[in-house]
């Protein structure tokens, strides 16, 4: 053995090879990753839905589907509307703080028409639908109930505006989508109105 | 400071938790004693030469294959309204997809060329010798299970290639007597490839061969390690061992091994990635101009052949102008690649002491190999099977001589086996004789002819030709 | 070696032999991906005079738009005259049923004709069209006889005449060759812009077989410049643990 083994020169390069070799794993797993992403076909399908609203009776729903998910209009009467802050107490965010909702809607009954209500129908707490029971004081959940949306799969409760109740599993109100009023009959989801365009945000849970 | 006393103090760099969790599991699960028996002391020759990286790469390919297959599966649909729709939409739509797919169909071919590359080291250096005989045969079960996992893999595209590809290869089973016809449409599972064949090719594509193939080469692992590693000398490093019962010759696999399979890994990732980013099809060899369109079950492509892996195989089959003497030639000559080790019996393993004519006559092996390839991707002219026909001959002469030249013999048997040779062949082609390609299959003899001349009347007269020149005690290493 | 030497000879004597025996010889195109402009500009023919029957089905328009350098409102101005969104894939608006009615076949997909036909071949195709009044449509082709698509591009090339020659075999039989194309009637472009057009248009098709292939090339030196570092790191390390073995 003529050579001595340069132990601090061996260890450098073993860490070097250790962290390159990392490096271009990481940097190999990143198509691997990102092939589970939406496809641009997932995105193209997730583009805009328009949904006509000229024949809806009052206290009615539609259901609708964007981007594979159940989208509710709901016509409330101007009753019903007034009815809202009636109940703020009992909610867990009635002035729509939590960014569940464009900011063109974050108002005292969370729509764009006070009559007319987009809401995504995905319950917060663990994504099932909720029932529409705009009855007061429905049997199928209480005398003191005001009538909105109950969801069945763990018993979380929401006003006429999805507002979630307090004292419920779901931690936030239902998500309302971006949409605007393309004319008097049709509502398009998935688009801003026409000059605000940087207030979507994501929704924590929808 | 020994070697254990040097890990010891890496892992102490952590405060010693990382030591206990060691120390932890080797008390319920046996991972250092796997890991000693199987990689840090295993003893492998210290000669291995260029020849020997293919091993570790094949294995690295088999792990691109499944990776890459799992992500594609995620997006392919196998139905035959869909499967075209689907490859061209990983290929556009989805993120990064049509990187996968190159890697994947990129990778089926690499993952041959490393195969034939790697069998082509087992044969210079005899590997396949005593007492490596079921080391071989599970590599060439791996070799078969690879060629069942690429043909169906390449159905699924459902292009014009894919399509009829399948249809032609399935028909070959209608050649076995009496179950043939039943076996066919059993197989595909319709009157003609179908939807239905593209389904069941899927499953058996993603699921069935893949685990075959795994427990193959954990077979293939475990008999390697039994035996150990032969090496560019074909001496047995095992029969000099010093007095703490290593092998004279032979150093740990890790760390020696895996940080040069690693420097190899790299240059062959570089080759690999050359071909995917600038070149993925490879000029039609490694995807096929005709299976970028749609199968249609009712028109064939002008030329109907596999991918080049194939191509040596099909010449044969072709070259024979009987279904199913065609196909049984196509088996053999598969089937005679298992059974080598009992045909070359010479003891000396390494081409490197085996005299200067087993050289030449494994160059003319490979040559044929290739050239044979060639003619497989060619559209089919009579010329074509001729020339395919001779260098079939040259195929399966290969393993006659290579017996022959197992021990010494002399010129009396060698010339009566160059005689009975040329015999037969020139039978054959009296056999086969029809006018319009006379002049070529006159002028053709002289291949089969020039070859036994050269490799067995030669010898015969020459004996010092394929006289085995001594082999070493130990391994030779600059 | 006779035996090799025997083998390679006739191994390679018939592939030059067949080489010789092509039909129509195919004019090599040249493409250049990197070329923007031309790629834009071969979008553009392609949508006014391709899309009118062929799709492009696996292809989306917003896709060619990030590819090409367009903007939304570029891309909706200069090549979708469909009612189709930017998402959309190109799909013509013609209805195959219809298609197959008046040209006897549904016109192909053009999304990956370039990987199945190559772009030499969809170059020559192109310009040679020549008047048959013998076919259906008025015009035949040299490079796909028999063709049932009409010669969309006449007015812009021009019509010509192909000219055979004859040849004969051996046996005293004997068959046409195409030899030349003669100009009857002069279009709207030189025969320099035609081919300008042709060459924008082929580029464009190529890329569409393989959209990746613009950016692959790039990604590709980048991953090699990795490994290379990655290997001279290993290397080294390689060395100084082989140091101790003799």
């Amino acid at each position: 053995m003529s050579e001595e083994i340069d132990k601090s020169k061996r260890h450098f390069l073993t860490v070097a090879t250790t962290v390159v070799g990392a490096v271009g794993v990481v940097m190999a797993a990143v198509p691997f990753v990102s092939s589970m992403e939406p496809s641009a076909r997932t995105k193209a399908l997730g583009g805009p839905v328009d949904i006509d609203v000229s024949k809806i009776e009052p206290g009615a729903m539609i259901r609708a589907k964007w981007r594979s998910r159940p989208t509710w209009v709901v016509q409330r009467p101007p009753a019903v509307v007034a009815e809202l802050p009636k109940i703020n107490q009992r909610l867990r965010d009635p002035d729509s703080s939590e960014p569940q909702q464009p900011s063109y809607v974050k108002n005292g009954w969370r729509s764009i028409k006070p009559e007319l209500f987009v809401v995504v129908g995905i319950c917060t707490h663990l994504g099932c639908t909720p029932l529409y029971v705009p009855q007061p004081g429905d049997p199928s959940v209480g005398p003191t109930w005001p009538g909105g949306f109950h969801c069945p799969c763990h018993g979380s409760l929401y006003d006429l505006a999805g507002r979630v109740f307090k004292n419920v599993p779901a931690p936030l109100n239902l998500p309302v989508p971006r949409h605007r009023y393309m004319n008097d009959k049709v509502i398009r989801i998935g688009e801003d109105p026409i000059g605000s365009h940087s207030s979507w945000k994501e929704p924590l849970i929808w | 400071m020994s070697a254990e006393q040097e890990k010891r103090d890496y892992l102490d760099v952590t405060g010693g938790w990382l030591l206990k969790l060691r120390d932890w599991i080797d008390a319920r699960f046996p991972m250092t004693k796997f890991w000693n028996e199987q990689v840090a002391q295993y003893y492998a020759p210290k000669n291995f030469n260029f020849w020997y990286f293919f091993g570790s790469i094949a294995l690295l390919i088999l792990v691109n294959q499944i990776l890459t297959g799992i992500f594609l599966a995620m997006n392919y649909q196998p139905s035959a309204t869909g499967a075209f729709a689907s490859v061209e939409y990983i290929m556009r739509d989805v993120d990064w997809g049509w990187l996968l797919r190159y890697m994947h169909s990129v990778g089926a071919s690499m993952f041959f060329i490393v195969v034939y590359l790697h069998m082509f080291r087992g044969v210079m250096y005899g590997s396949y010798k005593k007492p490596r005989e079921l080391l071989w045969i599970f590599g060439m079960l791996i070799y078969l299970a690879l060629m069942a996992e690429a043909f169906m893999g390449y159905l699924l595209p459902w292009g014009q290639m894919s399509y009829w590809g399948a249809t032609v290869i399935i028909s070959l089973f209608g050649a076995i007597p009496w179950v043939g016809p039943g076996l066919e449409q059993w197989i595909r599972g319709d009157f003609a490839v179908s939807g239905v064949t593209l389904n069941r090719f899927f499953a058996l594509h993603v699921v069935a061969v893949p685990l075959i193939l795994l427990g193959l080469v954990v077979f293939h692992l475990i008999a390697l390690h039994e035996v150990g590693s032969n090496n560019p000398d074909g001496v047995e490093i095992k029969k000099h061992k010093g007095p703490d019962g290593i092998p004279l010759d032979g150093i740990p696999f890790h760390p020696y091994y895996t940080i040069k399979d690693i420097c190899g890994v790299i240059i062959f990732i570089a080759v690999f990635a050359a071909i995917i980013f600038f070149s993925p099809g490879l000029h039609g060899l490694f995807l096929e101009p005709a299976n970028f369109i749609p199968a249609d079950t009712v028109r064939a492509p002008a030329d109907i052949h596999p991918l080049w892996y194939f191509g040596p195989y099909y010449a044969i089959l072709r070259s024979i102008p009987n279904k199913g003497l065609g196909a049984l030639a196509l088996l053999l000559a598969i089937a005679i690649l298992f059974v080598l080790p009992w045909i070359d019996r010479n003891p000396v393993k390494s081409i490197r002491y085996r005299g200067p004519l087993y050289r030449w006559l494994l160059f003319v092996f490979v040559l044929t190999f290739i050239v044979l390839g060639y003619i497989g991707m060619q559209a089919a002219t009579p010329f074509w099977a001729e020339i395919g026909q001779r260098l079939s001959e040259l195929y399966f002469l290969f393993f006659v001589v290579s017996w022959l030249y197992s021990k010494p013999r002399s010129t009396l048997y060698m010339g009566i086996s160059f005689t009975i040779v040329m015999v037969i062949i020139t039978v054959l082609d009296i056999v086969t004789y029809v006018p319009s390609i006379a002049t070529v299959k006159i002028y053709s003899w002289a291949m089969p002819f020039f070859y036994c001349a050269l490799f067995m009347l030669l010898p015969g007269f020459f004996a010092k030709l394929i006289e085995p020149k001594p082999v070493p005690q130990r391994v030779t290493f600059k | 070696m006779k035996a090799i030497i025997c083998a390679i000879l006739l191994a390679v004597l018939p592939a030059v032999a067949v080489a010789q025996d092509e039909g129509v010889k195919m004019q090599s195109v040249n493409v250049d991906l990197s070329n923007t402009a031309s790629l834009q500009r071969g979008a553009k023919f392609f949508v006014n005079y391709c899309m009118g029957c062929h799709s492009a089905r696996y292809v989306r328009y917003n896709s060619v738009a990030r590819d090409l350098g367009l903007t939304d409102t570029q891309l909706e101005y200069y090549l979708i005259f469909t009612a189709a969104k930017t998402t959309d894939t190109m799909v013509s608006s013609m209805p195959p049923a219809d298609a197959e009615k008046w040209f006897g076949i549904v016109p192909p997909d053009l999304s990956l004709e370039s990987r199945s036909r190559g772009a030499d071949w969809i170059y020559t195709y192109l310009k040679s069209f020549y008047v048959d009044p013998s076919s259906k449509t008025g015009v035949n082709n040299t490079v796909y006889p028999k063709v049932s698509m009409p010669d969309v591009l006449w007015e812009l090339q021009g019509t010509q005449k192909a000219v055979f020659s004859t040849v004969k075999n051996p046996d005293g039989s004997s068959y046409q060759v195409f030899d030349h194309f003669e100009p009857l009637t002069p279009g709207r472009l030189s025969p320099q812009q035609f081919d300008k057009l042709d060459r924008d248009l082929t580029s464009y098709l190529v890329y569409m077989g393989d959209p990746v292939m613009l950016k692959s090339r790039s990604l590709g030196l980048r991953v090699i410049g990795f490994l290379i570092i990655f290997f001279i790191i290993a290397y080294l390390l390689k060395r100084e643990i082989w140091k101790k073995v003799h």
